[in-house]
């Protein structure tokens, strides 16, 4: 049995496990933090971004100053914004069988897995995955192919230029040869042509020779872990899971029992920030924020999260005497988003799911949506330009601040100190993220909101679950870089876990004894 | 060899009071629990004293399973739960579980209210009886227990609605519950893996009928509608609150939008509005097209069907009525009929099957008085048609989902006696399996084939594999030697020698050793070496040897010469051979026997 790393990205994964002549890829992550090397993509035409300085080295020997610009002390790329994608030359995807997505965040690179590779196999992912994940790849095209730029850099990635010339942090990019622009739709309709939709426990059974099975994880609608199994063997796979009591169905944690091998990922990314503690930060300043005046601008995801916050903010709101502050929600997917998510009541936590019974939505955003309160608006052009009052709170996306509708918010509110953006997501570094809107005179929230489990967490469920191997990226066996002194931010477990990262090729400890054989009953009637 | 015994309490060479009753692997488990709307006596509920004369089912049943929340399969629970007495796991889907309480609440209320009858169940009894019930996903594998799982798959009908895979070890059961085989305007169609259960146990309710083209009944209905409406009549449109109805007002809501008529469309009780929140909620479970389009347009959300008030009914001018229930054996639909069956102008369309003893039953039957309570009787002028809406597999779709499901037995239910006849002489004949019809209270046993499962060494398997060449042939047969321990009820195949070693004991060898007389004249030498010759040429790719201490030996076995004095022309080869060798000996021993060709 071997496990290839193809992606080094602890909570974006992407793995192919060989096991008993079956090749299973393990979710394809798409890591978008290559975004945050180029220039924002503005809706509407920007004087300041369109007249940045080309960049020159130093000693003006190499002048790349169509490709590169100096904006706010460091240098972007300005083309069309790139993306990190699993590695393809490590074994040939043709030969994968089948692909089991655990969460609609691990699915976004399956074009770049399933077209022009030869790949002929089956995806298989639950209903509310593959229907968000769709909304979440039509989104990521639908931004990109709204501000075409005819523009492709590949001149700065020369190693000699990148490595040697390029000042930071820029030059400390790694593979970037290996990143891609955006897929077409046409790419999104022919990968997910070939989902295949499961239930939770539902046992799929690969060429007769290994089960397959979801569980729920507790993370987002529809995540799952998976388990991988024969009649002797066991191999868990556990992704973004989470024990918070957040909308989706809880963790099932017992089936995870008596693994031979766990792979493990997803954890969270913020591991010193509690939840419960963000959300409290995140509404207390957008209420002081609102009070005196001002907007409050929220990047984020589509979907997940972003229920939980309009939840929050249902109760919160009225209780903070501002019942009368507007919603608004951009995107060009937020309002499937929204409709999508009252219709999944089976892969929901058991007190929203009672809700159906009444039978009611389950989230509480259904209300706000028909008392005026919440409005969404598939981008700022068109009714929203003409409707929007201020002060108001805005949630829209990319929470890379790249591209999407909330690079024109960050160009319209960013001059006033009186606004304020409150980050939630925790997949980008907020500073990052900033850099090209500097200097800023918007206050700037950082309230990670990130659910999986922590390494507490994931020590009692170890303890709890017994597998006789853990498997886990090789970030999980130090602590941080930022907190090397945090020993409790590490996985320490006996026998200590296998650790990879991109491109390792590791042969899983352990060895297959027995098969299991039908006989005949007639067969046995002989030895009577 | 073990069996799998079916005994349906209702439903048997009937339509009514599903509940089946199934030993499986030591198992039993109820399927469905519904009420007989021809009855009002307690032939209205299946007979659950089958089960036991004295107290609680739940020592008698592992769990229930209900396929849908018609009452005819579910109206029955409560009773059975709450006040004979069980406490186990009742399954149902989602859908099913939110709205069969409603059904049943407005069940008790016609039955206990309206009509005043006592010893019914409650409503507590009702919230109490949905307490024990587990939600069911679909193609979800639930474990009941450690050896009892059950699976559910997409069965049509009503929102919902499911058939249900039962399986201990390797017997299994699927039961369809009501399937239909043709997508509607909300619906998909039913699907089932190819499971190859030991029995399917399916419904037959049409089981004579192939329907003609559902557009054609479609545009009859309308049109009989449009007709009636346009010289002024009344159309009642018996249904119950949830299903069909929803269909047919997606039918009528298009055909007034296409149309641009304006006679009002009324929906009877408050029921609809929260019926179509159910269907907005529970979108998942309607048809691939709804599902797709719902962000942009509901089809649930009606524009042109409004609320019904009972004084509507004596409202002037031509009107459509949906009113509930579907068979006109009660409420309101038989409160709007009764007011309305003198008129010849107005309508009644009985878009599904009416059981027997039901007013709809007898108006179909063109019965023109009815006896109602009190004596007094009705005339029934109006027209009376019948279109089946009803979200039943056809006899067609049966057999469709026989070819789908590829069952080694069939068991029907939930049909007509005669009916169900005729599709199993049908089913007999084309699929050239067994099918039963058992009626209420008698037992079908049918007995199974389970293969047993062994665990095999991996390097005994890979071992004897390799014998057979490189790959194996999997249309070939192929003698695997082996050695079988059964210990803590388990089985296991190994190789002889790890077996001896495990069991602690020594190898015994076994030879067989046969004499063959042969006629030649030579010496005992040159006998040898012509056996040898011959051997070399026969068995080619074998060993063969010729030893200086006057042997012979084809592999392990071992032949020698001799001839007495008296006839030294009468050879006596000897041949000895171990059991492993057995095949190569007795081919041998019979080559020998023919004696050796002259030309050597």
């Amino acid at each position: 049995m071997k496990l290839y790393c193809l992606s080094g990205h602890p909570t974006l994964p992407c793995n192919v496990l060989k096991f008993k002549s079956t090749t299973i890829m393990l979710d394809c992550g798409l890591d978008t933090t290559s975004a945050l090397y180029y220039l924002p993509l503005p809706l509407v035409h920007s004087p300041r971004l369109s007249k940045l300085p080309g960049w020159v080295s130093k000693d003006g020997t190499v002048n790349l100053e169509k490709e590169l610009k100096e904006c706010a002390g460091r240098v972007f790329v300005d083309s069309q914004p790139e993306f990190c994608l699993p590695e393809r030359e490590l074994l040939d995807l043709s030969t994968v069988d089948v692909i089991l997505i655990s969460n609609y965040h691990c699915m976004m690179a399956l074009p770049y897995i399933t077209e022009h590779t030869g790949f002929s196999g089956t995806v298989y992912a639950t209903e509310p995955t593959f229907q968000i994940g769709r909304l979440l790849m039509e989104e990521l095209v639908t931004f990109m192919e709204r501000v075409p730029k005819a523009q492709s850099a590949t001149c700065w990635k020369t190693k000699e230029i990148q490595r040697r010339m390029l000042p930071g942090p820029l030059k400390d990019a790694v593979d970037v040869w290996s990143w891609r622009t955006c897929y077409s739709m046409q790419e999104v309709n022919s990968a997910l042509s070939r989902v295949q939709l499961v239930g939770y426990w539902q046992k799929v059974e690969l060429f007769g020779a290994v089960q397959v099975t979801p569980l729920s994880s507790g993370y987002s609608l529809g995540s799952s872990n998976w388990i991988i199994q024969s009649h002797f063997e066991k191999v868990s796979y556990v992704s973004g899971s989470s024990l918070l009591t957040t909308h989706p169905q809880p963790m099932d944690q017992s089936s995870l029992k008596n693994s031979d091998v766990l792979i493990l990922t997803g954890l969270t990314q913020i591991p010193t920030a509690n939840p419960d503690g963000m959300l409290g930060e995140f509404c207390s300043n957008l209420a002081m924020t609102i009070r005196a005046g001002g907007n409050v601008l929220v990047p984020c995801y589509s979907s997940g999260v972003i229920y939980d916050l309009l939840e929050c903010l249902y109760q919160f709101m009225d209780s903070a005497n501002l019942g009368t502050t507007p919603f608004y929600f951009i995107s060009p997917v937020a309002n499937s988003s929204l409709e999508f998510s009252q219709i999944f009541a089976e892969w929901l936590c058991q007190n929203k799911q009672s809700k159906v019974y009444l039978p009611e939505p389950p989230f509480p955003h259904a209300e706000l949506i028909q008392t005026n309160r919440l409005k969404h608006y598939t981008s700022i052009h068109g009714e929203f330009s003409s409707e929007f009052r201020q002060p108001c709170v805005v949630f829209t996306g990319h929470p890379s601040l790249r591209f999407g509708d909330v690079v024109h918010f960050l160009e319209l509110w960013g001059k006033s100190s009186l606004n304020t953006i409150i980050f939630t997501e925790p997949d980008f570094s907020y500073l990052d993220a900033l850099a090209p809107y500097q200097p800023l005179a918007m206050k700037c929230v950082y309230c990670p909101i990130d659910t999986r489990l922590n390494f507490h967490q994931v020590a009692k469920l170890l303890k709890e679950v017994q597998p006789l191997h853990v498997v886990c990226p090789e970030q999980y066996t130090q602590p941080p870089p930022a907190q090397s002194h945090r020993s409790d931010l590490m996985l320490e477990l006996q026998p200590p876990p296998v650790a990879y990262r991109r491109c390792s090729v590791l042969g899983l400890p352990f060895r297959r004894r027995h098969e299991r054989i039908q006989l005949l009953p007639e067969v046995l009637m002989n030895y009577k | 060899m073990p069996d799998i015994k079916v005994t349906p309490l209702g439903a048997g060479q009937d339509v009514g009071r599903s509940c089946i009753l199934v030993s499986i692997g030591g198992k039993n488990i109820m399927l469905d629990c519904g009420m007989h709307m021809g009855y009002n006596d307690d032939r209205r509920f299946p007979d659950f004293s089958y089960i036991t004369q004295n107290g609680r089912l739940t020592d008698y049943l592992d769990c229930v399973i209900i396929s849908h929340f018609h009452l005819d399969h579910c109206g029955a629970l409560p009773y059975m739960s709450e006040m004979v007495g069980y406490d186990g796991p009742i399954y149902m889907t989602h859908p099913t579980k939110a709205i069969c309480p409603i059904l049943l609440e407005d069940f008790r209320k016609i039955t206990v209210d309206k009509k005043g009858e006592t010893n019914f169940f409650t409503s507590q009894m009702i919230k109490d009886c949905m307490k024990k019930v587990v939600p069911l996903n679909l193609h979800q594998t639930v474990q009941v227990d450690d050896e009892l799982e059950i699976k559910a798959y997409y069965a049509g009908h009503v929102l919902g609605a499911a058939m249900v895979q039962i399986k201990v070890g390797s017997e299994s059961v699927v039961y369809t519950g009501d399937y239909n085989m043709t997508p509607d305007r909300h619906l998909g169609a039913a699907w089932i893996d190819k499971c190859r259960p030991d029995i399917l146990i399916t419904e037959s309710t049409y089981a004579t009928t192939i329907r003609d083209s559902k557009r054609c009944r479609e545009r009859d209905f309308l049109k009989k509608v449009h007709e009636s409406i346009e010289r002024g009549g009344k159309v009642l449109i018996p249904v119950f609150a949830l299903g069909r109805a929803q269909e047919l007002c997606i039918l009528l809501e298009t055909f007034w939008e296409r149309m641009n008529l304006k006679a009002p469309i009324y929906f009877s009780t408050g029921l609809t509005e929260k019926a179509n929140h159910y269907y907005k909620l529970f979108i998942t479970w309607t048809n691939q097209k709804i599902r797709k389009t719902f962000v942009q347009r509901n089809m649930f959300e009606f524009k042109h069907i409004k609320a019904f008030d009972r004084s509507y009914a004596d409202n002037p001018g031509p009107m459509v009525v949906f009113a509930t229930p579907g068979m006109l054996h009660a409420g309101q639909s038989l409160q709007i009929f009764k007011k309305w069956a003198g008129n010849e102008k107005n309508m009644v369309i009985m878009p599904g099957y009416c059981v027997q003893g039901t007013v709809g039953h007898k108006i179909l039957n063109g019965q023109k008085k009815l006896e109602m309570e009190g004596r007094a009787t009705l005339e029934v002028k109006l027209q009376v048609e019948y279109m089946s809406f009803s979200a039943h597999a056809d006899a067609k779709g049966i057999m469709q989902l026989i070819r789908m499901a590829e069952p080694h037995n069939i068991l029907l239910v939930h049909g007509e006696a005669k009916k169900m006849a005729f599709l199993k002489d049908k089913i007999e004949q084309e699929f050239n399996i067994s099918c039963y019809m058992p009626a209420n209270g008698e037992t079908t046993t049918v007995t199974t084939n389970p293969s047993v499962p062994v665990d095999i060494s991996l390097n005994l398997l890979k071992r004897e594999m390799a014998l057979g060449g490189p790959l194996p042939d999997p249309k070939r047969p192929r003698t695997m030697h082996g050695t079988l321990i059964m210990k803590d009820n388990s089985l296991r195949l190994v190789s002889p020698e790890q077996a001896l070693k495990e069991l602690g004991l020594s190898e015994h060898q076994l030879r067989f050793t046969c004499r063959v007389h042969l006629q030649d004249p030579h010496s005992d030498t040159d006998t040898l070496s012509r056996i040898y010759s011959h051997l070399k040429s026969v068995l080619k790719g074998y060993a063969v040897q010729h030893l200086p201490d006057s042997t012979v030996m084809v592999e392990s076995i071992v032949l020698k010469v001799s001839s007495s004095a008296e006839e030294p022309d009468l050879k006596v080869v000897l041949l000895s051979w171990c059991f492993q060798d057995e095949e190569l000996g007795s081919f041998l021993s019979t080559l020998l026997k023919k004696g050796l060709p002259s030309a050597l």
